[in-house]
């Protein structure tokens, strides 16, 4: 293995390293994948839109409420902006990873951050920081991890025919518990916990009063921007 | 909207979810964003994760609903719990679908 950064190393050796790293991962999205192709086929989406959400979009979260959004006669205008707003977290992911890929071309940059999801980006964020692990294995984490996203969708989709209810086996909790699952570790900190408590409180107020279109964005445009304002503050008051 | 609708709709949705992903590592390398912008960033993954939560947990039919007959909104204690003690993404998704698939079951 002494010419090991000179070629590129075998295929068997790639699948050997990358895949242990990225198995969690592929556990995770095989069932969420599978949840979203179900929806998707109960929501009224083709086979082909289905796949190609996968393909394109890669985004658990957009998906399901895209699936949501679709089966309630929502239009494209609404589909394509909640995506964007729900989507904004990795804005903070990718400025994050942009200092381990100082030495990287801008294609591959893009290439890498395309297929960045809040899994893969805590796994990358602990291997580029560990060693510099080479490229084609980084690549491959990435391949296998949205493969397994792709293969769950079109496996929900092709069973979801035969599925005539989802409720007894609790798929339209898919959404709420991936929403927990992502929430938690962002409100380790005291004033995040109360700008999240802030927001989820002000959305149920703005659907209830009827603003049932824009109370999302609403209650995160008005909390987030309240936690800007106080981070400082109360920094300053605890130093 | 159509399958061809869907489908211009899935790719504005994979524009909107794309350029968040690459801009930022392909034109930040070496710079940093502004403080105050990264400051607020930082706050929409906690706000806008528990504004997209709480209705369908709290109001799963648009009214509000706050009992131990609202299975989603008692499947969410496990479900916390299972994200904060055993910080697996799997594991919570798995602990919430299956409580609530069980409380059907059984009541």
């Amino acid at each position: 293995m002494s010419e090991r950064n000179a070629v590129p190393p075998p295929l068997s050796t790639l699948i050997q390293n990358a895949l242990p790293t990225v198995l969690p991962v592929i556990l995770g999205y095989l069932p969420v994948g599978f949840a979203y192709g179900v929806l998707a086929e109960k929501s009224g989406l083709s086979l082909f839109n289905t796949v190609t959400m996968s393909v394109l979009v890669y985004a658990g979260s957009a998906q399901l409420i895209g699936t949501g959004l679709i089966a309630g006669g929502g239009g494209a205008a609404a589909l394509i902006f909640t995506t964007f707003v729900v989507n904004l977290r990795h804005l903070l992911m990718s400025a994050a990873l942009a200092t381990r890929l100082t030495d990287w071309k801008k294609w591959q940059v893009a290439l890498f951050t395309a297929e960045m999801t809040d899994e893969t980006f805590a796994l990358h964020s602990l291997r580029l920081a560990a060693a510099n692990p080479p490229k084609a294995e980084t690549f491959a984490v990435n391949l296998f991890a949205h493969s397994a996203w792709i293969i769950g969708s079109l496996t929900g989709f092709l069973v979801g025919g035969r599925i005539t209810d989802v409720k007894p086996i609790g798929l339209d909790y898919a959404l709420p518990a991936m929403f927990i699952a992502l929430l938690t570790p962002q409100v380790m900190k005291p004033l995040y916990l109360a700008m999240a408590v802030l927001a989820a409180a002000l959305s149920v107020t703005l659907l209830l009063l009827g603003f049932d279109r824009i109370h999302v964005i609403l209650a995160t445009m008005i909390c987030a921007t309240l936690g800007a304002c106080l981070a400082p503050w109360i920094n300053r008051k605890s130093s | 909207m159509d399958q061809s609708e869907i489908l211009i709709a899935i790719c504005g949705m994979a524009v909107v979810t794309c350029l968040p992903r690459i801009l930022p590592a392909l034109f930040l390398s070496g710079r940093r964003l502004h403080p105050a912008i990264a400051r607020w960033l930082g706050f929409v993954p906690a706000t806008v994760l528990a504004a997209l939560l709480a209705p369908g947990l709290l109001c799963p039919e648009q009214k509000l609903m706050i009992s131990f007959d609202n299975i989603f909104l008692v499947a969410a204690v496990p479900a916390f719990a299972a994200a904060l003690f055993l910080k697996n993404f799997f594991a919570t998704v798995a602990v919430g679908m299956g409580v609530v698939a069980l409380a059907r079951y059984f009541f």
